[in-house]
C-alpha cells in the first residue's frame, strides 16, 4: 500500500519533471532561432526599410511595395477562405451524430487537400487560375491559391471548435425557441471563437509563410501593385530569392524574416484581443459561475 | 403542430437557407479538391500511360535525363524524414500542450502559448535557411556534411510541432470541465487526470491534429530541400542525405519537361493518394475503437 | 464584430495602398519631366531562370524609367519554364542561364551576359589546385579523402547540383562526364545553397557561378575558388574568354519577336546596362 503510494508519487513527480523539461527545451530552442533571426534582421531594420522602394535586387531600398504585396494577398485569401471554411465547417458540424456520406466525403477531400505539396498548388493555381481563368500572374491568383491551400486547416479547427461547445447550450438555446441561425450566430460561434482564432493563426501563418505556390502565381514583380490583378512579390518569396538566389542579400533576408515575424506576432495579438473579448461576453452571459 | 413530432434541434423550416448556404460551401470546398485532383491527373496521365508503373520501382536509379525513373528511394526518403518529424514533434508537442493545459500556471501558459503560436508562424524558408546556416554546420562538426536524415527530420519536427502542440491544446481545452473536477474530487494525481482521464478524453482531437501535422511534413518543399541534402538514395544511417519526393518536385520542375515533368506530377499523385489511404485507415480504426 | 473587422481591416489595407500609390506616381511624374522623347509602351512578361530573373527586374525598372508607357513584369521559375512560356505564348520573352538546346531551334536566344562557373572549397582546406582528372575522380568517388590529393586527412563532401541545372549542364560538358557516373555526397538546388553547403563543411567541394562565389568571398564566407587549369576564376578572365567553364545568360523569344521585345532585348544588350550586369556580379558580353 505504501510502497504502491511512493511509486506513484515518483511517477507524479517525474511527469511533472518531464513537462517542465520537455517545455523549457522547446522554450530554448524557440529562442534560439528567433534570436537569431532577430539579431541579425533588426540591425538593419528603420523606417525607410519599411516603406522604400526595393533597389539593386534587394540588396538596397526597401520592402514597402512587397509587404502592401503581402498584405493584399493575405486580405484576398481571407475574404475568399474564412467565410467558405467557415460555412463548411457549420455544415460538417451540424452533423455531429449522423455522420453522413456527404461528411464524409467532404472531409476526406479535405484532408486529401492538406496532403497536396505546396509547389503543386503553385502549378495548379498557375494552370487554373493564372492561364484558364486568365488572371494572369497576379494578387488575385496568389490569394485564391493560398486560399485553396489554407482551406483544410480551417475547416478542419474550426470543425473542431464548432463540434467542442456544449451540446447543453444548443438545447437551452433551442428550448427558447431560437432558430438555427440565432443558436450559430448568437451561441455557437462567439463560444468556438479562440479555438476558431487559432486556427485562423494557424492558417495565416501557413498561409504568410508560403513560398512555392507564390512563385508561379502571384510572381516575382517588384513594384508597387495597383490592383489585385497586377504581379507583387510576397515576403516569403522575397527572402527566398534573397537568400537563395541574391549574392549578397542574406541581411535582408533576415531583415525581412524579421518584419515578417513581427507582423505575425502583431496580428496574432490582434485576433487573441478580438476573439477574447467576443468569447468573454458570451462566457459571462452564459456560464454563470465561472467554470472555466 | 407538426413540429411536436421533429426534434427540438432540427432545423425549422426558416433555417432551410442556412443550411443551404453551408451545405453549398461544403460542396464548393470539396469541388476545390475535385479541381487539384482533375489536374494533377491530367498532368500526370501521358507518363502513367507511357511508362507505366512498375518501372518506378524497377529502374536503375532515377536519371530522368537518361530516361531512368526509380522512385522508390524517394518515396522511402518521404517516408523516414516524416516519421522522423512526428517522432520529433509528436512527443514534444502533446508534453507541451499538456504543460499548457494541466501543469503550467495560467500566466506562464499563456505566454507559453503565444510562443507556440509565433513559432507556427515563422515560414518554412526560414527554418531551411536557419537549419542550412546554423544546425547544419552544428551536425557536420560530427562528420559528413550535416545534411542528412536527422536534419531534415529535425527542422520538419520543428515545423511541425506547434501544429500538434495548438491541436493537441484545442482538444484538451475541449475535454468537458466536469470530468476533470470529478477526477480531483476523487483524489487522483495531476498526473492521473492527464493520463486517465484527458488524454483518452482529448484522444480523437489529438490524432487529428497529428494526422494535419504528418499531411504537412510530406507536402513540405522548401525547407527539406534546403537540409536533406537531397541524394537520391536509401539512406543507411541518421546521417546520411536523402532527398522527398517533395523535395524532388521542387528541385526538377523548373527544368523538367515532356515526360519528365508529367512524372514528377505522378510523385504528387502518388503523395495525395499516400495520405488520403492513411487518413482513410486512421479514421476506420477510430471508427472501429469508438 | 467580425465583419466590423474585416471591413477595418480592409480600409486599412486600402489606405496604406492609396498612400504608396501616390508615392509611386508622383515618381512617375518626375521621370516623365526628365525622360519625354519617346513613345514605346505596352506591357511585357518576362519568366524563366531564377539566376537571371534579379538582373532582369534591374533592367526593366531602368527600362520603366526611360518609357513610361511601358511596364515590364519580370517572372521567376527556372530556364525550363521561360522556354516552355515563350513557346506556349504566356510570357514574351524567356530566360535561360543556359545555350538553347538541339529541341529549340525554333526560338531566338539573346545572350545578355556571361557567367563562369568554378570549384570551389572550405577556406580552410589547403589544397590549391586540382586538375581535371582529379576533379573526375573525386566526383565519382575513386577519390574520397582529401589526403589523397595533398591535403589534410578529411573525407571529401561532393557537393554535386540538381539535375536539369545549367551549371549542372556545363561542369558535366566541361569534364566530358556522365550525371549517372557521379557519386554526391550532397545535392544542392541554387548557387547560394551550394555557397552555404561548402561554407558549413570543411571537407566539401563544390561547383557554384563565379560572381556569385566572388561576392560571397567579398562578404566574409569562408569558401575559397580553384583556379581552373591553372586559369584563376575570376570574372575578369570570364569576360577574356580565357576561363574554361562559363555559359552565357540568354534572353529567349519566339522567332519573330514584337517591337517592344525588341527593344527591350536591344537595351539588354547595350552598354547602358553594364554596370547593372555587373552590380548582379555576371560578366557584360564583349559585341
Amino acid at each position: 500500500m505504501t510502497d504502491a503510494r511512493i511509486r506513484q508519487r515518483i511517477r507524479d513527480a517525474s511527469a511533472t519533471v518531464l513537462m517542465w523539461t520537455t517545455a523549457t527545451l522547446i522554450v530554448c530552442v524557440l529562442t534560439c532561432i528567433l534570436s537569431d533571426i532577430l539579431v541579425r534582421g533588426l540591425s538593419q531594420l528603420s523606417w525607410t526599410f519599411l516603406t522604400a522602394e526595393l533597389q539593386d535586387a534587394g540588396r538596397s531600398g526597401g520592402i514597402g511595395s512587397i509587404i502592401v504585396s503581402t498584405g493584399l494577398l493575405l486580405m484576398v485569401t481571407l475574404v475568399v477562405a474564412v467565410p467558405l471554411s467557415l460555412a463548411t465547417a457549420v455544415a460538417l458540424a451540424e452533423q455531429t451524430r449522423t455522420r453522413s456520406r456527404f461528411t464524409r466525403m467532404v472531409q476526406h477531400s479535405l484532408d486529401a487537400l492538406a496532403a497536396v505539396p505546396s509547389i503543386v498548388f503553385g502549378l495548379f493555381g498557375n494552370a487554373f487560375f493564372c492561364v484558364l481563368l486568365g488572371m494572369g500572374y497576379s494578387i488575385l491568383s496568389g490569394g485564391l491559391t493560398l486560399a485553396c491551400m489554407v482551406l483544410p486547416i480551417l475547416v478542419r479547427t474550426t470543425e473542431q471548435a464548432l463540434r467542442a461547445v456544449p451540446i447543453e447550450y444548443r438545447h437551452a438555446a433551442a428550448a427558447l425557441g431560437l432558430s438555427r441561425a440565432t443558436i450559430l450566430r448568437q451561441i455557437e460561434l462567439p463560444v468556438a471563437a479562440p479555438a476558431i482564432a487559432a486556427g485562423l493563426i494557424l492558417g495565416l501563418g501557413r498561409a504568410m509563410a508560403e513560398t512555392a505556390a507564390l512563385i508561379f502565381t502571384s510572381g516575382y514583380v517588384t513594384r508597387m501593385p495597383a490592383s489585385l490583378l497586377d504581379s507583387g512579390r510576397a515576403m516569403s518569396v522575397h527572402i527566398y530569392d534573397l537568400a537563395m538566389n541574391v549574392p549578397g542579400g542574406n541581411a535582408r533576408a533576415y531583415t525581412t524574416a524579421a518584419v515578417l515575424i513581427v507582423l505575425l506576432v502583431m496580428i496574432n495579438a490582434v485576433t487573441t484581443l478580438l476573439t477574447r473579448r467576443m468569447a468573454g461576453r458570451i462566457r459571462d452571459a452564459v456560464v454563470p459561475e465561472g467554470s472555466r | 403542430m407538426t413540429s411536436l413530432w421533429r426534434n427540438i434541434l432540427s432545423p425549422r423550416s426558416g433555417d432551410w437557407w442556412l443550411r443551404t448556404v453551408t451545405r453549398t460551401c461544403a460542396v464548393v470546398s470539396a469541388v476545390v479538391v475535385l479541381l487539384v485532383l482533375v489536374f494533377l491527373t491530367t498532368e500526370a496521365l501521358p507518363a502513367l500511360r507511357r511508362i507505366g508503373i512498375s518501372r518506378f520501382v524497377t529502374d536503375e536509379g532515377w536519371y530522368p535525363l537518361s530516361d531512368r525513373y526509380n522512385m522508390l528511394p524517394m518515396i522511402v526518403g518521404t517516408l523516414l524524414t516524416t516519421t522522423g518529424a512526428i517522432l520529433v514533434a509528436g512527443p514534444l508537442g502533446i508534453c507541451s500542450a499538456i504543460f499548457a493545459q494541466f501543469y503550467a500556471p495560467p500566466s506562464v501558459a499563456r505566454w507559453y502559448r503565444r510562443l507556440i503560436e509565433l513559432l507556427a508562424g515563422i515560414p518554412s524558408v526560414v527554418f531551411g535557411l536557419w537549419g542550412l546556416v546554423v544546425l547544419v554546420p552544428l551536425l557536420a562538426s560530427v562528420g559528413g556534411s550535416g545534411q542528412s536524415l536527422m536534419a531534415a527530420s529535425l527542422i520538419l519536427g520543428l515545423m511541425i510541432l506547434p501544429m500538434v502542440a495548438l491541436t493537441a491544446g484545442s482538444a484538451f481545452a475541449a475535454v468537458p470541465p466536469e470530468l476533470i473536477r470529478g477526477g480531483a474530487a476523487l483524489g487522483f494525481s495531476r498526473f492521473a487526470i492527464v493520463w486517465h482521464i484527458a488524454l483518452p478524453a482529448a484522444g480523437s482531437g489529438i490524432a487529428a491534429g497529428v494526422l494535419l501535422a504528418v499531411s504537412r511534413a510530406m507536402g513540405e518543399t522548401m525547407a527539406v530541400v534546403m537540409v536533406a541534402g537531397n541524394v537520391v538514395q536509401i539512406p543507411d544511417s541518421l546521417t546520411a542525405p536523402v532527398r522527398t519526393l517533395t523535395g524532388n518536385m521542387a528541385l526538377e520542375l523548373g527544368y523538367a519537361a515532356a515526360d519528365h515533368r508529367s512524372i514528377l506530377f505522378i510523385s504528387g499523385l502518388g503523395l495525395l493518394v499516400a495520405v488520403s489511404c492513411t487518413m482513410l485507415l486512421i479514421n476506420r480504426i477510430a471508427g472501429a475503437a469508438s | 464584430m467580425r465583419w466590423k473587422t474585416v471591413l477595418t481591416l480592409g480600409m486599412l489595407t486600402a489606405m496604406i495602398a492609396s498612400g504608396c500609390r501616390e508615392d509611386s506616381s508622383a515618381a512617375a511624374k518626375a521621370t516623365d519631366q526628365s525622360g519625354a522623347k519617346n513613345q514605346l509602351t505596352g506591357r511585357l512578361t518576362l519568366t524563366g531562370s531564377s539566376t537571371i530573373a534579379p538582373l532582369a527586374a534591374e533592367i526593366a525598372r531602368r527600362f520603366e524609367q526611360q518609357h513610361p508607357g511601358v511596364r515590364i513584369d519580370v517572372q521567376s521559375g527556372g530556364s525550363g519554364k521561360g522556354i516552355a512560356d515563350v513557346r506556349a505564348g504566356t510570357a514574351d520573352i524567356g530566360m535561360a542561364s543556359r545555350a538553347l538546346k538541339a529541341g529549340e531551334q525554333d526560338l531566338e536566344a539573346y545572350p545578355i551576359a556571361a557567367d563562369g562557373v568554378c570549384l570551389i572549397v572550405h577556406a580552410r582546406n589547403e589544397i590549391s589546385q586540382l586538375d581535371n582528372d582529379q576533379v573526375i575522380s573525386v566526383y565519382t568517388d575513386r577519390i574520397n579523402n582529401w589526403k589523397q590529393l595533398g591535403g589534410a586527412d578529411l573525407p571529401i563532401t561532393v557537393v554535386h547540383k540538381a539535375e536539369g541545372r545549367a551549371t549542372l549542364e556545363v561542369f558535366l560538358s566541361y569534364l566530358g562526364m556522365e550525371n549517372p557516373a557521379i557519386h554526391p555526397d550532397v545535392i544542392v538546388g541554387d548557387n547560394e545553397h551550394g555557397i552555404k553547403t561548402v561554407a558549413g563543411a570543411p571537407g566539401a567541394v563544390g561547383y557554384v557561378s563565379i560572381g556569385t562565389a566572388e561576392a560571397n568571398i567579398s562578404a566574409g564566407v569562408p569558401i575559397r575558388m580553384l583556379p581552373m587549369q591553372g586559369v584563376p576564376a575570376t570574372t575578369e578572365n570570364v569576360a577574356t574568354g580565357r576561363f574554361p567553364m562559363s555559359r552565357p545568360l540568354n534572353l529567349v523569344t519566339s522567332a519573330s519577336p514584337a517591337p517592344l521585345s525588341r527593344a527591350f532585348i536591344d537595351y539588354c544588350q547595350s552598354e547602358e546596362v553594364h554596370d547593372l550586369i555587373v552590380a548582379q556580379y555576371f560578366v557584360p558580353t564583349q559585341r
